[in-house]
Order: structure tokens, then C-alpha cells, then sequence
């Protein structure tokens, strides 16, 4: 595998030094709670105090929003965030909580957004101290995005919004939404608007959210109603009508696709964070006993290990050879299958560790004697979560049938 | 030794990568394949293997069999992901030719150190070769070899020698003593028997090589170490061959289902098509990106070469054997005859799947560098 600072132009190199040096003395120590598996989970105030603490510091040191404009406190940089990210792995940080603004909503109010727009709200996004949350899916749109029914009613320079947003992670702790709505209910796609709205300024001025509670137990996504919340026009990115258009944007970026680089921390071993790796599963496998010997010396889970272990470094391997263009057959072949992928594989590992501990896989979070504090079910469960949300791995599947190989639409 | 970015696949490597994708389409078309060594469906004529020898001079003349020679011997010395690219286009057009046979047996020759010096000048020069080196049970460890130096002569049976009856040299692993040795003799030197085998795939031809008392030249005392050396560029080279096979299945496959109409509508329409399409291209990328990081490692990683080699003819053999029966499904009734294009690659694919180790193998391989031997 490679070592991708040997390919640093001069204005990178010197970047990527800058990262190092500030890394090395501000990586924040380890929180003595837990942390859980991502930005989505977080369930108290102390979780989020402490990745928003973080999330300032490595933003006020230029890492965050590197390769967006000064003008909307930005670095100004160009193809500098991937080598921020680098680094903050390298130094094993944590993850940054605003995972939604950073991901979805910088890119698509960049964008789209008003000028006067983009000078307010992405200094505060990239930052930390405005927390985003997405407002896609409805009770009645999961897949089908486009069907989407909550409705925006014209009030002069106003909009009156009414309707039911679920799976909204974050939106207990969120300042803003992104969210797709229905403008004209005479046309499917052509009836969709794209707006940012106010959610903790608005609660219960039009604007409620309640917990939902996942298979895992834990909280972290909320449905949030809308009852007549009126929001000024200036808050619409792109057309009227053209809402479909922005939330393509939106999901690009969401699938790890699109054209700017997500600034993304994370790599910090938390003792109560488990990812489901294959480094982790092989580590289980050493200290289990399988049919009276450890389970990695089973001819069987060896042989299952390693499929693991080489779809995990393919996924690796693809994301290098996306930046080498005489190696793909078409541009977006392979960002299409990230997604996809990075959640399957996950999501066999985790399985597969189950199988590794067998009997002892019963035992959950809390239980003294669950091999990893429990973790593996938990990670297990939690990798539905990610081919489930952002567009199931079934819709992942006509993308890349429809897009890159043109077969038939689906719809 | 740490790995380039973009693999060291160079401006020189993606210019060859082009011009061979270009010299296949123009001259050899699957049309033309077919009618080549499909042109009679009794596999009793199987075993005559007809190829294009006028179009193989051609690229014996662009020097495609010096790429991997050491400059030291008078070749081009380009690195692996070079060759990589130049073999995954020949693979696209399921080219019959030694182009493989011969960069293994430049593989090893160059892990020979100088004694092998002036056998690679003759491949420098035109002269095609292949590994004879396998047993009857079809082992992939060389030490299990049936061929024995006895009187310094050579005696047994090679098995399951790659393009026998296409080449000009064999370079033989044979027991001498208590060691292994390797040997550099011509295909039609006194004492040799090249027995062709009737194989499934009409693309190769493979044989069983018998020596009686053959005079042969002792190349490398230490064949083991030089065959383990190379094992990885042999490995990732056959995966490359694979993955241009398999995009060709891919793409054949997918026009098919673009084109073809059932219940008013393009099958590829149907989530049951669509989505093992889309699977077929997931393996395939998956191989080509663990293809490339293997290659590289030959150059830049040399540690851990056979670790990344495993990993990517793992993956190119599941992946010849999931778009092989994609394709003939997919194109449903006529998929199954003689006469549609899909059973050449098909075919060649299933051959490819098993050779130099299949995917089992070479994930068992993988687990005892990554997990360490089991007793």
C-alpha cells in the first residue's frame, strides 16, 4: 500500500508538516466516557461538548474547510482536506460531531447558497458551533427520495412549511436542517425545493423533535414535525423546482462522491469504540477458543477472515486508484461504490465476528464477561444503520446499474 | 520501502496500456477469435490450438517480450504495474499467445541472479519460453516436481505446461540431490515428448512435458528461492490477465442486457440482471485495484509482494468464476451455444480461476503470512 505524502506537491507538503506539527501537540486526550461509534450516536451533552471542543480547535488551526473559500471561513486551499484527514488519522483524534454540515450541507449551500448565506452559515458549520441535520426521508419516502410530501405553502417572501421528517440524526442538537421539499404537488421531481431551516430557534415556534429510539437501543435520529413553521425565501438553495437537482449534490457528497473532500476526522482508540475491522476481527479470533483451540488456527475462519480482509483492502485499493485516471474505466465508477461497499464489507466483518465468538456473541454492552465489552453485537446491528441510511445498498445498486452502466432505469 | 501514490503507473506505462487496447481492437477482433479457434465445435480438434503467429510476430517486433527483462540482459526493464496494464489488455481480447508463459519464465530467469544471463538474452531476442514445473496432481509447490535430475539428465513428466506447443524453451524445476534446480532446454531437443492435453479452454493450449535422459542447461542451483521470488509477479500477472477478461464479460454482457427485450423492456431493466451486473463490475474492481497494489509491491514493496499477490489472485479467481456465469445466464438461450462469443471467455476464465492456485489457495497462503502457519 501506499504512502500517499510522497506525492505531495510543495503547497501540500508544506500543509501536511503544518497538520503534524499542530497534531502532535494538540491531539486531545481520551475522554474517560464512552464515546460511541460515530457522530450519529451521540447521545449527552458531555459526548457533544467534548467533539465540539475538538472540532473548534482543529478548525481555528486551519483544518477544517481547508479547501473551501476565506471569504466563508474557508483555508482557501485546493485538494488539502484529504491531507488533513490523513494526518488527524495518523494522530488518532476523534471524529468531528458535525459530520452532517461538514458532509452534506457545507457542500450544497457552497454551492447553491446566497452569498450572504454562505458569509453566515458555514464559518459556524465548519467550526462546530452550529450542528446540521438532514431532512430527507418521510414516513412515506424512504427510497423513493422524490415522493417526498411535506409541504411548503407560498406566504408572499415566506414559506409556511407543514410535514413529517424522520431517521433525522442529530436533530436533538441541530441549529439548521437541509431539507427537501414539495413546492407543487402537481409534478413529482419538478415539485421539489431545496431550503436550510431553523430548528433549535424554532422549537416549538413550528418545529418539534422527538427521539427515536434504534434496534440497538441507543438514541441518536428523531423525527421532527413541522406545523406551520414559516421561513424567509432567502433560506431556498438553487430554483424553484430544482430541488431534486440540490439534493443530487447533497447525496453525492453524502456517498463520499462528490467533488470536495469531506473534512473527516477519527482514528482515536477509544477503549468503549469498536469499529468493525478486519484488525479487530482478527484480534478476536486470537483470543477465542473455537473447537478447543483458538479460533485462528480454524482452517474454516481463516479462510473467511481473509475474504474479509481482502475486500477491506481492495475498498483501500479502489479509493488510491480513483485518483489515477489510466486506471479507471470511467470517472465515477468507483466513488459510486463507496458507499456500498465501505457498509457491506463492514457488515460481513461484523457478522462474521459473531460467528468467531459464538455462544459468547448472547452477551451485550454491560455484560462483565461479553468478549470486547459487548461491542461486536452492537457494531453488528449499528452496520444496518449504514446500508439502510443515505440510499439502501439496493438503491446503491440501480445507481451504479443506471448511471455507469447504463442499463435501464428503474423508475 | 513504501509505495508511489498512483502505483508508479507512469505516463510511458498508460501510452502502452493505450496502444495495446488499440492494437487488439484493430487486429483482433472477438469475430476473428472465434472463427480462429472456434471454427470447429468436435473437441477432438481441440488440442490443435490454432493462434495468430503473423500478429504475435508483430508484437514480438513492439518488443512486448522485453518489458520485463532487466535492462542487464538486454531488455527494458519496465516495472511490474507497466506489464500489468500491457497483460490485463491482452487478457481483454483473450489473445492466443506465450505473452504469459514467457514474462513467468522471465520472472524466474531474472530471480536467478547471473547465471541466467544468457537464457534471458534469448527471450531479448525473440525466443518464447514457459514453466515446466507442476505435477500430476496439478501442485502449485514446486518442490513437489516429478521431474528428476538423474546422470545430470533430466527425467519425468512436467504437467500442465502452460502454451507447450506454442513456445521454444522450457525452463524446468526438476529434484537434483536434495535441492531443486532449474533448467533452461528447447522445446524440441532430443528426449523431449510434448503430449498435448484436449483442455475446455480454446483459447490456451497446455500439455504434458516428458523428459527421457534430456541434456539440459543448469540455469539456478537454487529454483526454490528464485521461484519464491517470483511466485508474486506470476500470480499478478495471471490476475491481470482476469480482470481484462473479465471486463470484457462485463461489457459484452451488459450491451446484451441493454439490448435484448422481454416483457416489453430491456432485461437489464430487472433488479435480478441489474444487480448482479452491478456486482460482476464491484469484483472486478475490487481485482483490478488489488491487481495494481500487488504490481507495485513487486517494485516498491518487495516484502511484502506475495502477501498483496495472494490478495489479488484471490480475488481475480473469484471474480473469473461469478462474471464467467453471469455472462452465459445473463444471455440467457443463446448464451449456452457454440456459436455466441461469451463460452470463449467463459471458458478461458474457468481455466485462469484454477491456474497457479485458485482462490482458496491463495487466501490459505495469505492466512499463514497474516495469521502465521498452523501445525
Amino acid at each position: 500500500m501506499s504512502d500517499s505524502a510522497s506525492k505531495d506537491n510543495p503547497e501540500q507538503a508544506e500543509f501536511r508538516q503544518h497538520c503534524r506539527d499542530w497534531l502532535c501537540d494538540n491531539t486531545p486526550a481520551e475522554p474517560s466516557f464512552r464515546l460511541p461509534i460515530s457522530a450519529l450516536e451521540i447521545m449527552t451533552e458531555e459526548q457533544l461538548t467534548y467533539l465540539k471542543d475538538w472540532q473548534k480547535s482543529a478548525y481555528d488551526a486551519g483544518l477544517v474547510g481547508c479547501d473551501y473559500p476565506i471569504a466563508y471561513g474557508g483555508g482557501g486551499r485546493s485538494n488539502c482536506q484529504r491531507i488533513a484527514n490523513e494526518e488527524m488519522h495518523r494522530a488518532k483524534t476523534p471524529y468531528m460531531p458535525n459530520i452532517i454540515g461538514l458532509g452534506m450541507a457545507a457542500p450544497t449551500v457552497l454551492q447553491y447558497g446566497q452569498e450572504e448565506m454562505k458569509k453566515h452559515l458555514l464559518p459556524r458549520l465548519f467550526s462546530g458551533e452550529d450542528i446540521w441535520c438532514q431532512g430527507f426521508s418521510e414516513p412515506g419516502s424512504g427510497s423513493d427520495l422524490a415522493s417526498v410530501q411535506t409541504f411548503a405553502q407560498r406566504d408572499g417572501d415566506s414559506w409556511v412549511i407543514n410535514g413529517h421528517k424522520v431517521w433525522t440524526s442529530l436533530a436533538h442538537f441541530a441549529a439548521w436542517m437541509i431539507i427537501l421539499l414539495r413546492t407543487d404537488k402537481t409534478q413529482k421531481h419538478g415539485g421539489l425545493s431545496y431550503f436550510v431551516v431553523p430548528i433549535s430557534s424554532a422549537l416549538d415556534q413550528g418545529v418539534s423533535v422527538k427521539p427515536l429510539i434504534k434496534m440497538t437501543g441507543e438514541t441518536g435520529f428523531n423525527e421532527v414535525l413541522f406545523d406551520d413553521l414559516q421561513v424567509d425565501d432567502g433560506l431556498r438553495l438553487g430554483a424553484l423546482g430544482h430541488g431534486w437537482q440540490v439534493a443530487t449534490t447533497t447525496l453525492l457528497h453524502e456517498r463520499d462522491a462528490g467533488e470536495l473532500v469531506t473534512p473527516r476526522s477519527g482514528g482515536m482508540k477509544n477503549a468503549a469504540t469498536h469499529n468493525a475491522n478486519t484488525a479487530n476481527l482478527i484480534d478476536l479470533a486470537r483470543n477465542t477458543q473455537y473447537n478447543g483451540k483458538a479460533a485462528v488456527e480454524d482452517p474454516l475462519l481463516r479462510d473467511r477472515i481473509m475474504r474479509q480482509l481482502i475486500r477491506e483492502t481492495a475498498l483501500e485499493e479502489n479509493q488510491r486508484r480513483t485518483r489515477v485516471p489510466a486506471l479507471l474505466e470511467h470517472p465515477a465508477r468507483l466513488q459510486l461504490q463507496n458507499k456500498l461497499l465501505r457498509s457491506e464489507i463492514a457488515q460481513e466483518t461484523a457478522a462474521l465476528a459473531l460467528e468467531v465468538a459464538g455462544a459468547s456473541a448472547s452477551l451485550y454492552l454491560g455484560d462483565q464477561n461479553a468478549p470486547a465489552a459487548g461491542q461486536w453485537p452492537l457494531a453488528y446491528m449499528s452496520t444496518y444503520g449504514n446500508t439502510i441510511a443515505a440510499g439502501t445498498s439496493e438503491v446503491q445498486r440501480n445507481i451504479l446499474g443506471e448511471r455507469v452502466l447504463s442499463l435501464a432505469k428503474s423508475k | 520501502m513504501a509505495q508511489p501514490d498512483d502505483y508508479g503507473f507512469s505516463e510511458e506505462a498508460s501510452l502502452l496500456k493505450n496502444s495495446a487496447r488499440k492494437f487488439f481492437k484493430n487486429n483482433f477482433s472477438t469475430d476473428k477469435l472465434h472463427r480462429m479457434v472456434a471454427d470447429n465445435s468436435d473437441y477432438s480438434g481441440a488440442s490443435e490450438s490454432p493462434w495468430d503467429k503473423e500478429l504475435w510476430q508483430q508484437l514480438l517486433e513492439l518488443g512486448w517480450t522485453l518489458l520485463a527483462i532487466p535492462e542487464s540482459a538486454e531488455g527494458l526493464g519496465l516495472p511490474a504495474v507497466a506489464v500489468a496494464g500491457l497483460v490485463e489488455e491482452a487478457g481483454r481480447a483473450a489473445f492466443p499467445c506465450p505473452l504469459l508463459a514467457t514474462l513467468n519464465a522471465t520472472y524466474v530467469l531474472a530471480a536467478c541472479g547471473n547465471s541466467s544471463n544468457a537464457a534471458l538474452k534469448e527471450i531479448a531476442e525473440g525466443a518464447t519460453a514457459t514453466l515446466a514445473l507442476t505435477n500430476r496432481t496439478g501442485s502449485w509447490q514446486p518442490q513437489d516436481t516429478e521431474v528428476l535430475v538423474t546422470d545430470r539428465k533430466l527425467n519425468g513428466t512436467a504437467w500442465f505446461v502452460q502454451d507447450a506447443r506454442k513456445i521454444d524453451r522450457l525452463l524446468v524445476c526438476a529434484k537434483k540431490g536434495t535441492g531443486h534446480s532449474l533448467y533452461w532446454v528447447a522445446s524440441d531437443a532430443p528426449g523431449i515428448s510434448v503430449h498435448a492435453d484436449r483442455i475446455v479452454d480454446l483459447t490456451r493450449d497446455q500439455a504434458h512435458v516428458e523428459f527421457l535422459d534430456v541434456e539440459a542447461e543448469e540455469v539456478c542451483e537454487d529454483g526454490l528461492k528464485a521461484l519464491e521470488q517470483a511466485f508474486p509477479a506470476i500470480w499478478t500477472m495471471l490476475a491481470a490477465d482476469v480482470i481484462g477478461a473479465a471486463e470484457w464479460q462485463l461489457q459484452t454482457t451488459t450491451e446484451y442486457a441493454r439490448t435484448r427485450t422481454q416483457f416489453e423492456r430491456p432485461i437489464g431493466f430487472f433488479q435480478a440482471v441489474k444487480h448482479p451486473l452491478v456486482d460482476v463490475m464491484i469484483q472486478i474492481d475490487e481485482a483490478k485495484s488489488l491487481v495494481y497494489n500487488a504490481a507495485c509491491a513487486i517494485d516498491h514493496e518487495p516484502r511484502r509482494a506475495a502477501e498483496y499477490a495472494h490478495m489479488a489472485k484471490a480475488s481475480a479467481s473469484e471474480t473469473a468464476a461469478f462474471a464467467s456465469s453471469r455472462s452465459v445466464q445473463f444471455h440467457g438461450g443463446i448464451g449456452y451455444t457454440w456459436e455466441c462469443f461469451v463460452q470463449l471467455y467463459f471458458k478461458r476464465q474457468k481455466h485462469s480461476q484454477l491456474l497457479w492456485g485458485d482462490a482458496a489457495w491463495h487466501r490459505a497462503r495469505l492466512a499463514d503470512i497474516v495469521l502465521g502457519e498452523i501445525g
